[in-house]
């Protein structure tokens, strides 16, 4: 689904991804995991396809397209979401109607009709269920004076909405107590199926009680630096990253 | 060319010959303030960066006698805006106040002909408080209007008189022929505990070019209400300088609303005087240009007593070639201890080609104030753009979104739903005019 080659990028002349390498099968779930400032957020801003970001070298290939050439809506409409490591406040904008006008263009983009109002309300009340999130909330601003813990979880409703088929989520667990990650898992659990995929960016390994990967990797430098199963964020729990960095400085230095 | 032996011709045409309840005195003094100051050059410290007296190098004509039925009752329903029906219709054509197009349809509100004002039982009011702008606007344009105080119009809401429909005032300028040069002006008092809504909104007819001079002053009594709203969405042949003067002689609440979203050249000046304790003022103001448009908002905050709040927040979206000006003015009196005086401008520019010039002008002699003011000029948020883009929203309907998202807080402020409607609508097609 998802394929990564040497993937190099940076940001005005900073160099931060130093040569990414990941395969992403449907059905799959992969965590990243690495300590602060190693480039996981960088990672996924490329994926999602922010302009301020320069790839330098490598290739992602998307269900088989050249992802970077395309705009990040366009992405978007292929089925990638990313759901915010900080999610932007946007005073004035109703979060429903911001939800609507982006299920809709992506079935635009699609050549399928808009959605009438009472197959979206059912849609949505459906997905808030799932995500636990009350009409309120989405009746305000876009995440305008929202808790960190709502912002997370006004992220993963949208994803429900737009049912991607690559889901990035960049630390939507912190900020979020024990019953949130539940929630928040128990909504991500729901979506995963043999066609989706699910690239779990994290700190804690918590998280990963709750989402259960298929793989682990660690991404130190811009680099992933080790892989294994979900045994290898027990290890990382219980050594931390010291041991990470340490068997990397000579590569790094 | 416009020159001061033009207007001057013009004056001595318009000499009614006899006193009309002081009128004739007051255009006099007028007249004689006008020939000694001109048109505003970029050399007067409130016109430096708006142009006007180059405009005047083309001829526009003065009109004499407005009510020749010039404008038909077909023209007007073209211009009425939704939902007239249930308003107060109050037409200007080219300057002058029409009886005939007008309709008034609030039993307790009147209007009536500024002379006849003047030379009966509201002879006190007009005395004291027309002119009153001219002690803040100190320029020849201003006088320039004065001068011309002829089919002017007087509105009164008596006391405790809740007007049910609101006032949408028209100013119509006809320029199917000739360039034109039109002068409307009134004077509304709101007595206490009256309430009234009032929308000036502006058409020019034709293709030639309009200059349109305007003053509008309000005095609003002890707990009164005023809602005031300015829509402008004229074309590019088309000037505007026009002033709103509101007087709170009581405690009082007012809300100004000036929206601006086309028009070749436009001046507003908005002179808000706090002169009773705890008024209460709220300005906001939304500009959206366009082409070579240009804009110019200066407003006056004029705390003269104590303890009165106000709050603006004019925030402007420019694009392509236009130009835009704000500039705001606080006065805080040494009298008007604890006022509380909020501004904020914000810009967004769209081109590289468009510019703004932001001022904000306190003057302070009291000590114990909460003042505040800001100012910002940027770009449309690149981060909220990816934002939306990342959901699948083409890069086109995200700026939409963003546009209208910034907008919104303004537009909240208008009260009466229809013109909310018809407002959002011109940005709409705006946004989808200009961002395509
Ligand atoms: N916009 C930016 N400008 C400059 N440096 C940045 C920018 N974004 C990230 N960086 C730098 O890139 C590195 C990786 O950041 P990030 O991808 O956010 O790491 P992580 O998500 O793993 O904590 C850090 O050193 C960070 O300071
Ligand atoms: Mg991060």
């Amino acid at each position: 689904m998802l394929t990564i080659q040497n993937l190099h990028a940076g940001i005005e002349g900073k160099k931060i991804l130093n040569g990414i390498n990941l395969e992403i099968k449907a059905g799959e779930v992969h965590a990243i995991m690495g300590p602060n400032g190693s480039g996981k957020s960088t990672l996924a801003s490329v994926l999602a396809g922010r302009k301020d970001y320069e790839v330098l070298e490598g290739s992602v290939e998307f269900l088989g397209k050249d992802l970077l050439e395309l705009s990040p809506e366009h992405r978007a409409a292929l089925g990638l979401f990313l759901a915010f490591q900080y999610p932007i406040e946007i005073p004035g904008l109703n979060t429903i109607n911001f939800i609507k006008t982006a299920v809709n263009e992506i079935r635009k983009s699609r050549g399928e009709s808009p959605l009438d109002a009472v197959t979206f309300l059912k849609r949505m009340k459906e997905k808030m269920a799932l995500v636990n999130i009350e009409q309120t909330l989405l009746s305000r601003s876009l995440n305008e004076g929202f808790s960190g813990g709502e912002k997370k979880r006004n992220e993963v409703f949208q994803m429900a909405m737009l049912e991607p088929r690559l889901a990035i989520l960049d630390e939507t667990d912190s900020g979020l107590d024990i019953d949130a990650i539940r929630i928040v898992s128990n909504g991500v659990n729901k979506l995963r199926n043999k066609d989706n995929a699910v690239l779990v960016v994290t700190h804690y390994q918590r998280l990963l009680d709750y989402i259960v990967p298929d793989y682990v990797h660690v991404l130190y430098n811009g680099r992933i630096v080790k892989s294994g199963t979900k045994e290898l964020a027990f290890e990382l729990e219980e050594r931390g990253y010291d041991f990470i960095k340490n068997e990397n400085t000579v590569e790094t230095v | 060319m416009n020159t001061i032996a033009y207007f001057k011709e013009r004056f001595d045409q318009f000499q009614p010959g006899e006193d009309q309840g002081g009128l004739d005195k007051l255009r006099g003094q007028a007249f004689q303030t006008f020939s000694q100051m001109g048109i505003p050059g970029s050399k007067h410290e409130e016109w430096k960066y708006t142009r006007i007296a180059g405009l005047f190098n083309k001829e526009f004509q003065l009109p004499a006698d407005p009510l020749t039925g010039i404008v038909s009752p077909d023209d007007l329903n073209r211009l009425r805006l939704p939902g007239h029906e249930a308003t107060n219709e109050l037409v200007f054509v080219n300057g002058f106040y029409s009886f005939s197009l007008s309709k008034i349809r609030s039993t307790n509100l009147q209007v009536l002909a500024l002379e006849e004002a003047a030379d009966g039982e509201f002879r006190g009011i007009v005395n004291q408080w027309l002119g009153d702008s001219s002690h803040y606007q100190k320029d020849g344009l201003n006088a320039l209007n004065t001068a011309f105080v002829h089919g002017a119009v007087f509105i009164h809401a008596g006391k405790a008189e809740h007007i049910e429909h609101p006032l949408y005032i028209y100013h119509i300028t006809d320029a199917r022929s000739v360039n034109i040069l039109s002068q409307p002006r009134s004077l509304m008092y709101l007595s206490e505990q009256a309430h009234a809504q009032v929308v000036e909104n502006y058409a020019t007819l034709g293709s030639n070019e309009s200059f349109t001079n305007q003053i509008m002053e309000i005095i609003v009594e002890q707990e009164a209400r005023l809602e005031y709203y300015k829509v402008q969405n004229d074309g590019s042949n088309t000037n505007q300088v026009s002033t709103t003067h509101i007087r709170q002689i009581g405690k009082s609440f007012i809300q100004a609303v000036t929206i601006s979203l086309d028009g070749g050249l436009i001046r507003n000046n908005l002179n808000v005087i706090l002169d009773a304790k705890n008024c209460e003022a709220h300005l906001y103001g939304l500009y959206f240009q366009t082409g070579h448009s240009h804009i110019d908002n200066h407003t006056i905050v004029d705390n003269v007593k104590p303890n009165c709040l106000s709050n603006e927040l004019y925030k402007g979206i420019l694009n392509h070639q236009s130009t835009g000006v704000f500039n705001g003015k606080i006065f805080v009196r040494q009298p008007a201890q604890k006022t509380n005086a909020y501004q904020s401008n914000k810009n967004i520019l769209l081109s590289d080609t468009c510019s703004v010039n932001t001022k904000p002008q306190l003057e302070i002699f009291a000590d114990d104030v909460k003042c505040t003011h800001g100012c910002t000029v940027g770009r449309l948020n690149e981060e909220g753009l990816f934002y939306l883009q990342s959901r699948g929203i083409s890069e086109k309907t995200a700026r939409n979104l963003l546009l209208s998202a910034y907008a919104s807080d303004i537009l909240d402020q208008i009260k009466l739903l229809s013109l909310r409607g018809w407002v959002e609508k011109l940005i709409n097609e705006r946004l989808e005019k200009e961002l395509s």
